[in-house]
C-alpha cells in the first residue's frame, strides 16, 4: 500500500471514529431520557400516561422505520440549518444521532424495564419519590445493560456511518467503495476491513470489561 | 446467629424514645391511646374478586400480629393498603391515628417513612453495598451523609452484619439478605414494620433466626410488627395475637396460644394442620380395627403436663398415649394428645374427670364397646 493510501486510510479511520463518537453520545445523551420516559410512562410504570407513551413510541418507530439512506437525504435541510453545511463529516453526525437516538432508546428501555418491580416497590415503600426511583433504582440497577447496549450502538454506527459517504462525509466505509469496490484495489479492501474488525473488536471489549465492572447482580 | 449487640438495641431504643417525647407534633402524642393501626371495614376489589372483603382490625403499640391465610387469600392485598402502595375501595385506614386513605400520592411518602417493610425477596438493589442499601431510607429522608454512615454501622451491628457492609447483596445468603433487609426497614426508625412473607423463601434454620431477630426488635424496641405469612410456624414463632384471613374476610382472631389450641374456623383448622398433632391416619385405621376408642384430649395451662398421670390414677389402670404431646406457646403449655383406656377401664368416668379439668374431649372409633 502506498504511503498516499495509508494516510487515506487513517484519515477515513478518524472520519470514522468521529462521526461514531459523535453521534453515539448524542444518541446516549437523547436516547437514554428517552427510553426512560417510554418505561415511565409505559403500562404500570412509574408515571404511567399512556397517550404520552403511545406518541412516544410512534415517534420513534417512525424514525426507526426508515431506511438510513433515506433519512440521510431526506434531513438535508435540517443537516444544513443545523451544521450549516449538507456535506462533510459534520454534516453526516446529524443524521447518524437522529437515527442511532430512537434505535438506543428502544435498548435502553429494555434494560429500564428488566429491573425488577419489588426494587420499585421498596423504595416507594421507603417514602421515595418518583426521581428517587429514577436516580437510585432504575438508572443504576439498569446501567449494565445501559452500558451494554451503548456498546451495541456505537457498533452499528460504524456501520450506519459507511453509508455517510453519499454526502461526502468519508469514512472507512466510503474509502472501502470508493477504492475497494469501485476502483478493484483489494489491498485496500482488505485493509479497511481490517481496521473495521479491530475498531469493533476494541469497543466491545471495552464494552464488556466496563459491563463487568458495573454488574453487581 | 445470637444477637448479643444489646447496647446498640438500647441506642436504637433510647433514639426512638427521644423522637416519642421531642416530637412536637400532635399525632405522637396520640400514639399513646390509638392504635398504630386501625382498619375499618376495608373493601378492595379486582374485578369481580373480593380480595379485601370488609376486614377490620387493629394493632396495638407494641404488638405483633400475625395475619394467616392461604395464597390468595388477600395477605398482600391487607399489608400493601396499610402504607398506600395500594387504595382500597372503601372503608378507612388509619395509621398512628391519621387516615391513609384519601392522601394523594405525594403525602403518603412522609406516611410511608414512619412504616418499614420486608419482602419474601428481600428486594435489596444490587448495584448498591450493604451499607448503602441500609442507608437509602434515611438519604430519602434528607439526613446528613456522615450521620447516615453512622445508623447504618449501628443496625448492621444490631442484625450481625458488620462485616459484610462493603459487599454486595449478590455475595450475601438468603438469611443475610433478609438480615439487611430488616437494618433497613429500621433504619428511619419506624413505628410499625411491615413483614410480607419475610421467610418464605428461607430455609427452616435460617427462618428460624430471621424471626428470634424479629422477636428480639420486637421485645427490645416495642416495635410494632404485622406480619403475613402462610406457615403457622412462623405466627408461633413470632407472633403475639393471629389473625385468620380467608376469602377477603377476618375469620378468626385472638391470642396465638388461644387459636391454636382450640382453633374454631375451619380454615384455621387446616392451617394448623401441619404443627398441630393430628392422629396419623394408618394409626387411627388400625386402632378402628382392634375396636379401641381413641380420645382427643385439649388442654391448656399448667395442668397439660400432670393430666394424663393424674386420669390414670382416677380410673386405676393404665392409659396409653398414641400421639401427640405438649407445645408451648407465648408461655403457655398447650397440650394435645391422642390416649386409649385399658380394657375394662370406664369411658364415661374418663370423659367426666377430662372435662372437669378443662380439657376438650372428643371420641373416635368403636364408642359403643366400651359404654
Amino acid at each position: 500500500m502506498s504511503p498516499i493510501m495509508f494516510d487515506l486510510l487513517m484519515r477515513s479511520l478518524w472520519e470514522t471514529v468521529l462521526m461514531t463518537l459523535a453521534s453515539g453520545i448524542i444518541s446516549l445523551v437523547a436516547g437514554l431520557p428517552l427510553g426512560l420516559a417510554l418505561v415511565m410512562t409505559g403500562k404500570g410504570g412509574i408515571s404511567e400516561n399512556l397517550w404520552v407513551n403511545r406518541v412516544l413510541g410512534a415517534v420513534v418507530n417512525g424514525f426507526r422505520s426508515v431506511p438510513f439512506i433515506i433519512l440521510l437525504v431526506a434531513l438535508i435541510p435540517v443537516t444544513r440549518f443545523i451544521v450549516g453545511s449538507s456535506i462533510g463529516t459534520w454534516a453526516a453526525i446529524v443524521p447518524l444521532s437522529i437515527a442511532a437516538t430512537p434505535y438506543y432508546a428502544r435498548i435502553a428501555e429494555v434494560s429500564l424495564r428488566e429491573v425488577d418491580r419489588g426494587l420499585i416497590e421498596a423504595v416507594r415503600s421507603m417514602g421515595g419519590n418518583r426521581w428517587t426511583i429514577v436516580r437510585e433504582v432504575l438508572l443504576p440497577e439498569a446501567l449494565p445493560g445501559i452500558v451494554a447496549g451503548f456498546t451495541v450502538t456505537l457498533v452499528t454506527l460504524i456501520g450506519a456511518s459507511a453509508m455517510a459517504g453519499a454526502i461526502g462525509a468519508g469514512g472507512l466505509g466510503d474509502l472501502a467503495i470508493r477504492y475497494g469496490y469501485q476502483r478493484f484495489e483489494t489491498t485496500v479492501m482488505v485493509a479497511v476491513v481490517v481496521v473495521l474488525i479491530v475498531l469493533v473488536c476494541a469497543i466491545q471489549w471495552l464494552g464488556d470489561r466496563l459491563v463487568d465492572r458495573l454488574d453487581h447482580r | 446467629m445470637t444477637i448479643t449487640a444489646s447496647a446498640i438495641a438500647r441506642d436504637v431504643l433510647a433514639d426512638a424514645d427521644r423522637r416519642e417525647t421531642s416530637g412536637t407534633d400532635r399525632r405522637v402524642e396520640d400514639t399513646a391511646e390509638a392504635p398504630v393501626v386501625r382498619l375499618d371495614g376495608v373493601f378492595r376489589h379486582f374485578g369481580e374478586t373480593a380480595a379485601l372483603d370488609g376486614i377490620s382490625l387493629s394493632v396495638r403499640k407494641g404488638e405483633v400480629l400475625g395475619i394467616i391465610g392461604r395464597s390468595g387469600a388477600g395477605k398482600s392485598t391487607l399489608i400493601r393498603c396499610l402504607n398506600g402502595l395500594e387504595r382500597p375501595d372503601r372503608g378507612s385506614i388509619e395509621i398512628e391515628g391519621r387516615d391513609i386513605t384519601g392522601l394523594s400520592e405525594a403525602e403518603l411518602q412522609p406516611v410511608r417513612r414512619r412504616i418499614g417493610m420486608i419482602f419474601q425477596h428481600f428486594n435489596l438493589l444490587s448495584a448498591k453495598t450493604v451499607a448503602e442499601n441500609v442507608m437509602l431510607p434515611l438519604k430519602i429522608e434528607g439526613m446528613p451523609r456522615a450521620e447516615r454512615r453512622k445508623r447504618a454501622a449501628d443496625l448492621l451491628d444490631l442484625v450481625g452484619l458488620s462485616a459484610k457492609a462493603d459487599a454486595y447483596p449478590s455475595a450475601l445468603s438468603g438469611g443475610q439478605k433478609q438480615r439487611v433487609g430488616i437494618a433497613r426497614a429500621l433504619a428511619a426508625r419506624p413505628a410499625l414494620l411491615l413483614s410480607d412473607e419475610a421467610t418464605s423463601a428461607l430455609d427452616p434454620e435460617t427462618t428460624a433466626s430471621i424471626l428470634a431477630l424479629l422477636k428480639d426488635i420486637n421485645t427490645r424496641l416495642g416495635l410494632t410488627i404485622l406480619l403475613i405469612t402462610h406457615e403457622m410456624e412462623v405466627v408461633r414463632g413470632v407472633a403475639d395475637r393471629v389473625a385468620v384471613i380467608d376469602a377477603g374476610k377476618i375469620v378468626e382472631d385472638g391470642p396465638v396460644w388461644s387459636v391454636f389450641s382450640d382453633p374454631k374456623a375451619s380454615t384455621t383448622k387446616s392451617l394448623l394442620g401441619a404443627i398441630r398433632p393430628s392422629l396419623p391416619p394408618a394409626i387411627g385405621t388400625a386402632l378402628a380395627a382392634s375396636g379401641e376408642t381413641v380420645l382427643s384430649v385439649d388442654l391448656v395451662g399448667p395442668e397439660a403436663a400432670t393430666l394424663l398421670p393424674a386420669l390414670s390414677i382416677e380410673l386405676g389402670a393404665p392409659i396409653r398415649l398414641v400421639h401427640g404431646g405438649i407445645d408451648h406457646i407465648q408461655g403457655q403449655s398447650v397440650g394435645r394428645f391422642f390416649i386409649t383406656l385399658a380394657p375394662g377401664a370406664s369411658l364415661p368416668q374418663a370423659i367426666a374427670f377430662l372435662t372437669r379439668h378443662g380439657a376438650h374431649v372428643e371420641t373416635t372409633g368403636h364408642v359403643a364397646d366400651h359404654v
